[in-house]
């Protein structure tokens, strides 16, 4: 069992780290003949200083070998698959993917008795049948096993259990011969603390650089898929085609277009809600509210902001929807007796529900701002005698526009990545439509579509989700970081 | 003023432009008027904002307590010896051949025996009567005896659950005029549950099940339940406090104490700051590229959701640790050097544990935010499957496929059966409840131990 494996690897690294720790710290008092005064560092060091040899390389390359040998052992394997079996309309990636299946089965099979180890490596198709063994075991097959297939999983079967096998003893020597050395410069002289405090700061910056490790991931993994969709699919007809019509059987229309179209109209009525409630809600609390209103309504509308968007997309659904309708729609039953809409899910819906979930960013990012406007110019402007209201319109307001301006991009790229509430809300027909009260989708709804049930990483239908991705990722980036120009340029200029 | 000058001067009648203080004239109501507006705007914005706030509120609660009751029927059900075990030898193999099938007429002789003893008349055939039941009452009487086979023989008292229809009609979800297409059930059945529950057999009670149980098939909304993807959710929540927590914080301290002014530095402040606004849907699809495509990590498993999870946390955590760290007088730093402790002691001896309560309310409150997010989980499949059980150990909570909250909630308001729907905003309030809870301790714990330097 190679997890199996690896599990006792992690325990020997483990308890080898311990026993260092506490050789090196004996150690280092005896050389100080008992006296610690005589160390250098207080003796824990010398304790962690062996801890962190034994441990640190170890773990790392562990790490390091458990992320690259499926790819190095499936690129070999990819090599065994003959051109004969990859059929009409399959790849070979389909082909590996059976591979993998059936090297998993006859593990399991081999963990449940069905099958000894020497059996599992050296059945052949000619002999028994795999596919009924396999099944028994309850790895359902689609197809009878071909010989090349059943071959090439032995071998993946194989060089795995070499692979783990040479790295839990590469491992585990690595742990051992740090723990030694460790312990063998380990004397009264040896400046232990330097030594941690250099190591523990080279564990503080990993940390740090996972931010940028994450967002590195984040880009490779929906670009190297976006080039494989890209390969498969015209880039011409995904950035300017005119229609949205995936088709499993092949030869779809992927158009982004229709999609961005849903995403910004349905964006726009958001703000259209947001902004302006947001906006008059920030200048209230910060400019008339007194501290008692103040301390109330902020968190209380902050509250807004907090609730998970789940609750959002069912309130869509099931209450805002359904009220529209019986607004807008079911002819003369309803309440203006037209019948303009026909379904709950609608731009109008999504548009709505995303404006109340934006209305505290806006708020509370606007209320930030006209807080920094320094208070010497609104003094100014009542001392010329102007009013209140005139002061917020003509001074405060013109001074934090640029803040503003930020603050609404940001809601702006919040509403163009939300998820949930337009998967709920929005709809799923992809068309160009001005009618808010039609049934819309969105670049986010598209890609849980495409990427939930059954995918196939080889068809153009579900890569294309990985373009949207990196089209969205884009796209938001943009402009957050436009907003956060705007905004820290516009803080600088007051302070 | 000038105004008040020329106004005293003995003239008949004040110069237009020019008149008396206490008087005011046409231009001076109107900015008086147009700044009472302006507040009205405001006040009528913050209200907007708070009447939303109550109107979601209000439907959460008004919709979703419903679900924690629900109805059943009590019955004695005989569990006569010939028909569940034939040669009467009480083997356990030989009662298992009866299927569920075997135990349904069963129902049927209870429901006759009620009628009887209740003097209820109706028209309902056994077999309609037996459907106002829930379509898993015979499993749970086949279960029942498989536990436990001295009881053949017996007759014994059961509650089971009513059907979800039955139940709707009960809580006024279902009317006589709603069910006039419906094949599950029938206005005569109607009434029949109508005469059950004068007689008492059938009540409407609280539902632990909802809490505690797994999520049912389509079939049988009464049966679904919250429990496993709570279960689900808090193994992922594990995994994000094991892994974002002390991460976040040495990166933090890093970034606050250590770091030089450099390109370095500045990318990756950048980044985190970015990462912050990168839309959830993205962080999916990195987890279904990396760690399931690439690292074959198990589909629906809690553990890439925690994955997911924690390097959506990230930041959160990260911004609110530097902004604790940041609180941290520097006396306190140089008071540590000045008795000859290394930068890194001063930092790990006295910083942190003076910043901890901030960072746990940071934590916490990234936590919060990472319990309620739905949009990753969809992508590495966390939703569309029915965990039937209990993760029975660590191992199986984190790698056996299981769903969670959020996902559970999306799973049920995308059924068709609105006896679903109920379940979703029962499921919304179990949710939100964690949500408070979790804010509420932040909020305590910065009240009672942040230190106002």
């Amino acid at each position: 069992m190679a997890l199996g494996l690896t599990g006792y690897v992690v325990l020997a690294i483990i308890l080898l780290t311990v026993a260092a720790f506490f050789m090196a710290r004996s150690r280092a008092k005896s050389t100080a003949g008992g006296d610690i005064r005589l160390l250098h560092s207080l003796p824990n060091y010398y304790g962690y200083n062996a801890a962190m040899f034994a441990a640190v390389p170890a773990f790392g390359v562990l790490m390091i070998w458990l992320l690259a040998q499926p790819m190095i052992i499936e690129n070999s394997v990819f090599k065994l698959i003959p051109e004969r079996i990859v059929s009409e309309g399959s790849s070979r990636g389909l082909v590996m993917s059976d591979v993998r299946r059936v090297a998993e089965g006859l593990d399991i099979a081999v963990a449940q008795g069905a099958l000894t180890d020497d059996e599992a490596d050296n059945i052949r198709t000619e002999f028994k049948d795999v596919r009924s063994i396999l099944g028994s075991v309850g790895v359902a097959l689609g197809s009878n096993v071909e010989p090349e297939v059943l071959y090439a999983a032995q071998q993946y079967r194989a060089k795995s259990e070499t692979g783990t096998f040479w790295m839990s003893v590469a491992v585990v020597a690595l742990a051992a011969l740090g723990a030694a050395l460790a312990i063998f410069v380990t004397n009264a002289d040896f400046r232990a603390r330097n030594t941690v405090e250099r190591g523990a700061l080279a564990l503080l910056i990993l940390a740090a650089s996972l931010a940028i490790l994450t967002t590195v991931g984040i880009v490779l993994s929906m670009l190297f898929e976006s080039i494989n969709f890209f390969r498969l699919h015209p880039w011409t007809d995904f950035f300017f085609g005119g229609s949205w019509a995936p088709n499993f059987r092949g030869d779809s229309d992927l158009s982004i277009l229709p999609l961005l179209w849903g995403t910004l109209y349905i964006s726009v009525i958001a703000l259209l809600v947001a902004v302006p409630i947001g906006l008059f809600a920030a200048i209230y609390l910060s400019e008339y509210a007194g501290p008692k209103t103040r301390s109330a309504a902020k968190p209380l509308l902050e509250i807004l902001a907090g609730i998970p968007t789940i609750v959002y997309g069912l309130f869509a659904l099931l209450t805002v929807g359904p009220a529209l309708v019986s607004i807008f729609g079911r002819g003369e039953a309803g309440l203006l007796g037209v019948d303009w809409m026909s379904g709950a899910t609608a731009v109008l819906t999504a548009g709505l529900v995303m404006g109340i979930m934006l209305i505290p960013f806006v708020s509370s990012l606007s209320d930030d701002i006209i807080n920094a406007v320094p208070q010497s110019m609104r003094d100014g402007s009542f001392g010329l005698g102007a009013t209140h209201s005139e002061t917020i319109r003509q001074v405060v307001l013109p001074a934090a526009l640029p803040g503003i301006v930020g603050a609404v991009l940001l809601a702006a790229s919040r509403a163009i990545g939300e998820t949930m509430i337009v998967v709920l809300g929005a709809g799923a027909i992809a068309k160009f439509s001005l009618n808010p009260l039609e049934a819309m989708t969105t670049i986010t709804t598209r890609i849980v579509s495409q990427l939930t049930g059954d995918t196939d990483f080889a068809s153009p239908e579900t890569l294309v989700a990985f373009a949207l991705g990196l089209t969205l990722f884009v796209l938001t980036l943009g402009l957050n970081v436009l907003a956060l120009y705007i905004v820290r340029k516009y803080r600088e200029q007051y302070e | 003023m000038t105004d008040a000058t020329t106004s005293s001067l003995p003239s008949a009648t004040p110069v237009s432009g020019k008149g008396s203080l206490m008087q005011q004239d046409a231009r001076t109501r109107k900015r008086n008027a147009a700044e009472t507006r302006f507040k009205a705007y405001g006040i009528a914005a913050i209200t907007i904002g708070m009447l939303m706030l109550l109107v979601l509120v209000y439907n959460i609660v008004s919709r979703g307590t419903g679900a924690f009751q629900q109805t059943f029927v009590t019955l004695e059900v005989a569990l006569p010896a010939e028909k569940l075990d034939k040669n009467g030898t009480r083997n356990l193999d030989d009662i298992k051949k009866v299927s569920t099938f075997g135990y349904t007429p069963l129902l049927r002789d209870a429901f006759e025996a009620k009628i009887a003893e209740k003097n209820i008349e109706t028209e309902l055939s056994g077999k309609e009567m037996a459907g106002i039941l829930s379509a898993g009452a015979a499993a749970q009487l086949r279960d029942f005896v498989l536990a436990d086979p001295t009881v053949i023989g017996s007759t014994v008292a059961f509650e089971f659950l009513a059907s979800s229809r039955v139940d709707g009609y009960l809580k006024n979800r279902v009317s006589r005029d709603s069910i006039a297409n419906d094949k599950n059930i029938s206005a005569e059945q109607l009434d029949f549950v109508d005469q059950l529950t004068a007689s008492g057999a059938i009540e409407k009670r609280f539902n632990l099940d909802f809490i505690t149980g797994a999520d049912s098939s389509d079939a049988r909304p009464e049966a679904a339940g919250m429990g496993v993807s709570m279960m689900g959710s808090f193994f992922m929540m594990l995994v994000v406090l094991a892994l974002a927590l002390p991460i976040g914080v040495a990166a933090s301290i890093y970034l606050e104490e250590f770091a030089p002014k450099n390109w370095l530095t500045d990318i990756i402040e950048v980044n985190i700051s970015n990462l912050a606004a990168v839309p959830s849907i993205v962080f999916g699809i990195l987890g279904l590229a990396v760690f399931i495509n690439y690292m074959h990590l198990p589909t629906s498993a809690p553990l890439v959701g925690g994955l997911v999870l924690t390097l959506m946390t990230l930041p959160t955590i990260i911004i609110s640790t530097r902004a604790s760290l940041k609180a941290v007088p520097p006396s306190i730093r140089d008071a540590a050097l000045g008795v000859g402790a290394s930068k890194m002691q001063s930092v790990f001896h006295h910083v942190l544990p003076l910043a901890a309560p901030g960072i746990l309310t940071g934590t916490i409150i990234g936590l919060a935010q990472a319990l309620g997010e739905t949009a990753p989980l969809l992508l590495i499949g966390m939703v569309g499957f029915i965990a039937s059980n209990p993760p029975d150990s660590i191992a199986s909570g984190l790698l056996d496929p299981n769903s969670a909250m959020p996902a559970q909630i999306y799973e049920w308001a995308k059924r068709a059966d609105p006896a679903f729907y109920e379940r979703a905003w029962g499921g919304i309030i179990i949710l939100l409840l964690f949500l408070v809870t979790m804010n509420t301790i932040a909020v305590i714990l910065r009240r009672r131990f942040e230190r106002r330097w």
